[in-house]
């Protein structure tokens, strides 16, 4: 169990060390990443059948040491991740070997790659506070090369937004880890759940408020949002997928995890109610401003994002299912979408929407692969998208009226969603064609305004379409899945007893 | 619960608060300078987490009663490590910035700047594209 997050640094280390040979690296990539998603499916069914998995690391007992544990969430989003991180990882292989020829190594991207999947492996599977905020710096430190490597002046400007936001969120992670321990002493999650419940009331609320801050910067909820739109779009697009895609859905797991279980609620959860109709109604509004296909994309990100936490405000087991089934399709739709985009973009030379046109006839291949998760996004039926709105709709219909108002964001959100993809849609795929825009920045690593689309990254991209299309197939199982899930997470008692024993 | 002594409480609070005000600064270096010292704090508070000071927690050397808590030390070593590690990343950038920029100044988000601009979406969407907008927008930089 500690695989999944061993071999890719182990892979990291390797790539470094086989920096010469580009084939080299790229099977490292691909193995390790194939091995770990082989090694998440085997720990979903194992979890899925006798509950929590729980592994040691040094031998030490649960509340001294560090406990790694996978139960049914955690294996779930830890395979669609890994899934998603191998079609982001062939789609840039693929635009390397189009770009640069079979032969060029790339020093620092391999490398940083699977530190990044080793990170986000490690925050789903670890059982403890402090091991979490090492996971979290993993991935960002991984995720800060990623976003500044080979960097032209407008991304080095974003990258410092970047990094500076992500710091200091990181930091006051570490004042709320401290803080956490100086009030409960202990950091591990199931030996917290006992403690922060016996403390003054006062103190739960300042240390439950704070988990809410320090992961609301990482997911992104409004009005903590305000770095994501700035920093993605900059990004080369298959980053910008693995970011849109993994991190700010590791801060809503972060979320989910440690609020269910440290800080349980009552009932609704009146204030990340109102958090999330903020979330989805500004991210949605922001997104129809824009005239950046990737700006519009994140601010969209942004609004469904706010859909994710709206199930973890509602806090009954129907709202925590719709929010796991949520993130899954999420994961893989918005990376799909950035690839796409990614795409459009190396077609057309050019971010700005308006600048497009006509490409539904030069390249009816992408037109199609925009369509598929696009649809998805807005929630058409009968897409992934449609199944998991809905529940979270019963979970919002069935609480208070509150609640429902908030829902009727949730669609209000759903239907702007559809009108700015039907928007992009227009202004792309219809029209007039226009030739490609020259590449504005031709010393920079990022090819575009090129007439060829390699056919290996549109298939990379298909795949991932096929994947969230395979969601919507498989949503009955996926479904009670997610639903066994929410119901463990809601009892508390598997999570704990597995981590502290019986006795506990 | 664990009290800590005044001057300690001080001291942390004076951490906190001058490296959130350095971080607000629009230089660079002004924020990573803030970020060293809060760090420092984040660090100062994790080990007062643990409690007073005590003996080395070596078993067998002094009755295990009179120990101090090893766990934030651990957790503070981890912490400064990682502190570190970003710091030196954030010196390279701000380096790369001053080579590629001329200045290490956090600047605004420009494609927020043009959005907001722009009076009547619609209007300047449907408009040429670089004909009423393009004489504000020369001062700056392009998008990619």
């Amino acid at each position: 169990m500690t695989l999944p997050v061993l071999l890719p640094i182990l892979g990291a280390g390797l790539t470094v060390m086989g920096g010469r040979s580009a084939t080299l690296q790229r099977i490292i990539g691909l193995a390790v990443l194939g091995t770990v998603a082989v090694l998440a499916a085997v720990l979903l069914v194992a979890a899925d059948r006798t509950g929590p998995l729980v592994v040691e690391l040094g031998g030490w007992a649960a509340p001294v040491g560090i406990a790694l544990v996978a139960d049914r969430l955690s294996a779930l989003l830890l395979l669609i991740s890994t899934l998603v991180t191998i079609a982001v990882l062939v789609y840039s292989i693929d635009q390397r070997i189009a770009d640069y020829g079979r032969e060029t190594p790339s020093t620092t991207f391999h490398p940083m790659y699977l530190l990044l999947c080793a990170g986000v492996s490690l925050a789903y599977l670890t059982g403890d506070l402090f091991t979490l905020f090492v996971a979290f710096e993993i991935m960002l430190s991984a995720s800060y090369v990623l976003i500044t490597r080979r960097t032209s002046a407008s991304r080095i400007r974003s990258g410092m937004t970047y990094v500076t936001v992500s710091l200091t969120s990181s930091l006051l992670f570490l004042t709320m880890i401290a803080l956490t321990y100086a009030a409960a002493g202990t950091v591990n999650f199931a030996d917290l759940a006992g403690r922060v419940g016996a403390l003054p009331e006062g103190v739960r609320t300042v240390l439950g408020l704070m988990f809410l801050v320090v992961f609301g910067i990482k997911a992104a909820i409004v009005p903590l949002h305000f770095w994501l739109p700035d920093s993605y779009p900059n990004a080369p697009a298959p980053v910008t997928a693995l970011f849109a895609g993994l991190l700010t859905k590791v801060g809503i797991y972060a979320l989910l995890r440690t609020q269910i279980l440290i800080f349980p609620q009552g009932g609704v959860w009146t204030l990340l109610l109102y958090l999330a109709a903020a979330t989805m109604a500004v991210g949605v509004l922001g997104a129809l401003a824009q005239n950046d296909l990737n700006r519009l994309l994140s601010f969209l990100l942004v609004s469904h994002i706010g859909f994710m936490i709206f199930g973890l405000a509602v806090f009954d087991a129907a709202g925590i299912a719709g929010t796991v089934l949520y993130v899954i399709h999420h994961i893989t739709v918005q990376a799909t979408l950035f690839l796409v985009s990614g795409l459009i973009t190396r077609r057309t030379g050019t971010v700005a929407i308006d600048q497009m046109g006509g490409l539904a006839r030069t390249s009816p291949a992408l037109a199609v692969l925009f369509a598929i998760p696009a649809l998805t996004l807005a929630g058409i039926p009968p897409t992934s998208g449609f199944v998991a709105k809905l529940s979270l709709l019963q979970a919002g219909a069935g609480a208070d009226v509150s609640t429902a108002m908030v829902a009727g964001v949730l669609v209000a959100a759903s239907l702007l969603t559809l009108y700015a993809m039907a928007r992009v849609w227009v202004r792309v795929f219809w029209g007039k064609s226009q030739p490609p825009q020259p590449d504005p920045d031709p010393d920079d690593e990022l090819v575009v305004g090129t007439a060829s689309t390699p056919k290996p990254m549109i298939a990379a991209a298909a795949s991932l379409a096929a994947v969230s299309v395979l969601i919507a197939v498989a949503a009955g199982p996926l479904s009670a899945l997610s639903a066994r899930a929410a119901t463990d997470l809601l009892e508390r008692t598997p999570y704990i007893t597995a981590v502290l024993g019986e006795g506990s | 619960m664990i009290t800590i002594n005044v001057s300690m409480a001080l001291v942390v609070g004076v951490l906190y608060s001058v490296g959130f005000y350095l971080l607000l600064q629009r230089s660079l270096m002004k924020v990573l300078l803030g970020i060293v010292v809060l760090g420092h704090g984040a660090n100062l508070l994790l080990q007062l987490a643990g409690g007073p000071p005590g003996r080395a927690p070596i078993v067998g050397d002094v009755p295990t009663d009179s120990f101090t808590d090893p766990l934030p030390q651990a957790l503070a070593l981890t912490a400064i490590v990682i502190t570190f590690a970003l710091t030196t990343f954030l010196l390279a950038l701000g380096y790369r910035s001053w080579v590629l920029l001329g200045d290490d100044e956090v600047q605004d988000d420009v494609e927020d700047r043009r959005v907001a601009r722009r009076e009547r979406p619609a209007a300047a969407m449907d408009t040429e594209p670089g004909t009423d907008e393009a004489d504000e927008e020369e001062a700056l930089s392009p998008r990619w």
